[in-house]
């Protein structure tokens, strides 16, 4: 089998066997995680270029380590340091880096659509790390995967995702790929966080946090994007934590062995508590350790991998 | 599968892959003195059927457990990128130190010795062996490296148009050895 497409643009794409190809290939990756030497010669010659428009810890860091383990040269693009300052346009970029033979881009950009607009135009596989507030498949895949690794099984589990959902580019891919994968959705937020229609995409919605995480089995938290504040979506950050944000009171609504998932980076004190974000049913740290996993089978992949069980 | 090729002949039947299994591991024993630092690693997938045999063939003759371990080579073939499809990555479970170990990497069929390339890489990322020996059920010839099996179950002469089957009772349900045609 292995994946139908070049690019990994958006979690809509991808039916649920290419998923299943994903975490199934992910798995077998984080055992190379675990190895004393954390090296394999599988992209030995395929060069993968990190272009990044935005700030990024995780991603970019686990795209660039993803690579380097499986012997890729990897290079990063901070447009800041880049011709972009000098006011080049992305079509332009996309094109200088054509010229010098990338295999795989890996971009991510405020611009809803900018990793489709490359992939149109560039012969190398693009992986979308995050386009404005559209998609983030790799985000979406390593949370099944957690997820996955946790329960055992995707099918009918259930999920309330919590907080800016008009703005998160994690919940949209999410929302996806979960369904994709058989779960059950819901989402809650303060009205003015919720997109106008979104039912429509069969989540249940909640303006209520303790209604909307009893009977679930994980929890994920979005991080409050804090400049809405001065769009007037919130009236206050206080207001904002003491209505939606994860308390360990708050958690006595849910199922004692509930999973907390936070994409990160998370505003302590705001979306989730202290002692939440650390306690024993946290899985933060491990969505970051199988970030890397999931990246490196995205990685290959997308560079041929995968068609066959031979 | 065989159901999509034409057999063309039956080179081993259950009873001769069960007494070629059984001498690979008479000779391992006399080649090793024993079974001591001994370790069998299953190249992926009938390999590690067959490791997992010879460990009970092992047990008989010399009344002690030999670990064994499986390794999948996808990572460190060489061909990715090129035409054709690749192959699923699956895991590689060596549950134990391979250091200072005589390690008998186990497969089905010997080829071009590519995939046992592969492995070696594979095996000398994790550790530092004492030494590589390799045993295989089938050679059929056609080597690209100089890499040659250690033992044997049965040299079988082929042409590079032919396809050697090996069936195992985990994988496939019974247990024979085939040439195919396409």
């Amino acid at each position: 089998m292995g994946l139908a497409r070049k690019d990994l643009l958006g979690m809509q794409e991808l039916t649920s066997d290419e998923i299943r190809l994903i975490l199934d290939t992910a798995e077998s990756m984080k055992e190379v995680a675990r190895r004393d030497i954390k090296k394999v010669p599988t992209l030995r010659g395929k060069t993968v270029i990190n272009l990044f428009y935005e700030p990024s810890t995780r991603t970019r860091t686990s795209f660039e380590i993803a690579g380097k383990w499986l012997s890729a040269d990897v290079i990063n693009i901070s447009t800041s340091a880049s011709s972009v300052t000098k006011g080049e346009s992305l079509k332009d970029t996309g094109l200088t880096l054509q010229a010098m033979y990338p295999d795989i881009v890996v971009i991510r950009h405020p611009a809803p659509g900018a990793a489709v607009f490359l992939a149109t135009r560039l012969a190398a596989s693009i992986i979308n790390a995050g386009d404005g507030a559209h998609q983030h498949p790799s985000q979406a895949l390593l949370d099944l995967f957690t997820i996955r690794e946790k329960i055992g099984r995707l099918e009918g589990m259930k999920v309330a995702i919590v907080g800016d959902i008009a703005h998160s580019r994690v919940a949209r891919s999410n929302i996806q790929g979960m369904q994709r994968m058989g779960m059950e959705v819901r989402v809650a937020g303060p009205r003015t966080m919720l997109p106008r229609f979104i039912e429509r995409l069969g989540v249940e919605v909640f303006t209520n946090l303790e209604r909307a995480v009893a009977e679930v089995d994980v929890i994920m938290m979005l991080r409050l994007q804090t400049e809405r504040q001065q769009a007037g979506l919130f009236p206050s950050l206080r207001e904002y934590s003491r209505l939606f944000g994860l308390t360990a009171e708050r958690l006595k609504a849910a199922k004692p062995d509930v999973l907390i998932m936070h994409p990160g980076p998370i505003n302590r004190g705001i979306e989730i508590a202290p002692d939440v974000a650390d306690g024993p049913y946290s899985l933060i740290l491990n969505q970051v350790e199988n970030g890397l996993a999931v990246r490196m089978a995205l990685l290959y992949l997308c560079a041929g991998g995968g068609q066959t069980s031979a | 599968m065989a159901t999509e090729l034409n057999e063309k002949a039956q080179i081993l039947d259950p009873p001769a892959i069960q007494r070629a299994v059984t001498r690979i591991a008479h000779e391992i024993v006399e080649r090793n003195n024993g079974t001591e630092n001994l370790v069998l690693i299953g190249l992926r997938s009938r390999g590690v059927d067959l490791a997992r045999r010879i460990a009970r063939e092992l047990m008989l003759i010399a009344g002690t457990e030999t670990p064994v371990g499986t390794l999948d080579v996808t990572l460190y073939r060489d061909d990715l990128g090129k035409v054709g499809p690749q192959p699923v990555v699956r895991k590689t479970e060596i549950l134990f130190s391979i250091n200072e170990k005589r390690v008998v990497l186990v497969d089905d069929v010997l080829y071009t010795g590519r995939t046992i390339r592969a492995a070696l890489d594979g095996l000398i990322d994790l550790g530092r062996p004492r030494l590589i020996q390799l045993a295989v059920l089938v050679d059929r010839g056609h080597r690209e490296l100089p890499i040659r099996a250690d033992y044997v179950g049965k040299n079988v002469p082929t042409s590079r148009e032919e396809q050697i089957q090996v069936l195992l009772t985990e994988e496939d349900g019974e247990d024979r050895v085939v040439i195919v045609t396409p």
